[in-house]
């Protein structure tokens, strides 16, 4: 709906748009998933860098499996998990590039909890970018480590009981302990002023990685409307009230 | 303090344009519960999609905050600010 009457409407006037290194695709993302938000940011930073031809994105499986789709910059698929051994490997083998992981709670948190943890004890030189959404989206809503007490999902429909089903995993807190990692901090894309932090924090992460740092992780707590069975609004103000309170925001390390 | 006041004063001054992709547009309503000014409505028209994409339903009240852009999970939305 381009208001060809409005004088406002001019390009000299513009001042927010799609970044350039965002692709044409339609994401297929379901709508108001936090996964778009976190993708748009990452363009954004390699936009704002300039730092296009040099980046590669490691892929995972989960959701964001199709992030390649998206975003115009050089990429490669990780099997399930392995995304901190694959970046690993292309970080060591060409050391002047920028390489990040892109995750999900299922990915990083557990069937990759060991390439994860070892990548960051190594302190191997990449961003780690972990989107966490305390569900397997993709598969149907199943519970993941990262699921709350008493949050139901098509696995736990009574909610999750620690007696049975373990204690939510604080993979962030526990990737904070490690001498490797350099950067470690937890953000949130549910309001404006929460996205312009969490672009911030992607900012700073790569800059580390130019400066040779060590690892740098991003979690960003995120919604799962469709695996929550909520509205996207509905599912911020979820988060906002139960997911907080188990993932507080904030940086847990910054040296 | 001078400084704020002329900040606010600016923000006032401004006058802002949204324009949205109705076509990309998932309906999601994201934008409008960021909009500060209550600018943005879903449409009761749906899309090619099945979606009720977002539009500036007042336009005189938008100041180009680019809060809406911000929080847009699909990037369909471009934002234009000039001096009123």
């Amino acid at each position: 709906m381009i208001d060809t009457v409005n004088p406002i409407i001019a390009p000299e006037n513009l001042i927010y748009a799609k970044s350039e290194v965002l692709l044409d695709n339609i994401m297929h993302y379901c709508p108001g998933c936090s996964h778009g938000v976190v993708n748009k940011l990452i363009a954004e930073v390699i936009e704002d860098m300039g730092i296009q031809q040099t980046t590669i994105g490691i892929a995972p499986v989960g959701c964001a499996v199709f992030a390649y789709n998206y975003l115009d910059i050089d990429w490669q698929e990780a099997s399930h998990g392995r995304a901190p051994a694959v970046a690993t490997g292309v970080k060591r083998l060409l050391p002047d590039t920028f390489v990040f992981s892109y995750q999900g709670d299922g990915d990083l948190a557990a069937i990759g909890t060991a390439e994860t943890i070892h990548a960051c004890n190594r302190g191997e030189n990449i961003v780690m970018v972990f989107v966490n959404n305390g569900i397997y989206g993709m598969t149907g809503g199943q519970m993941a480590p990262t699921t709350l007490p008493g949050m139901q999902s098509s696995t736990c429909p009574f909610g999750r009981e620690a007696s049975r089903d373990g204690h939510p995993l604080k993979i962030t807190e526990l990737l904070a302990q490690l001498p490797g990692t350099s950067y470690v901090t937890r953000q949130a894309v549910h309001t404006a002023a929460s996205v312009r932090k969490t672009k911030k924090a992607l900012r700073l992460a790569f800059e580390n990685q130019k400066l040779n740092k060590g690892t740098s992780v991003i979690e960003v707590v995120a919604t799962c409307s469709s695996g929550w069975k909520m509205t996207p609004v509905q599912a911020n103000k979820w988060m906002e009230e139960n997911m907080f309170a188990y993932y507080p925001l904030g940086d847990m390390k910054n040296e | 303090m001078r400084n704020i006041d002329k900040i606010v004063n600016d923000m006032a001054k401004a006058r802002g344009a949204v324009v949205v992709d109705s076509v990309i547009c998932k309906g999601c309503g994201l934008c409008v519960e960021a909009c500060p000014t209550n600018t943005l409505q879903l449409a009761a028209e749906v899309n090619d999609k099945g979606y009720n994409y977002s539009y500036m339903a007042a336009p005189e009240l938008c100041i180009g905050c680019a809060n809406c852009g911000a929080v847009c999970p699909d990037s369909c939305i471009a934002v234009y600010r000039a001096k009123a």
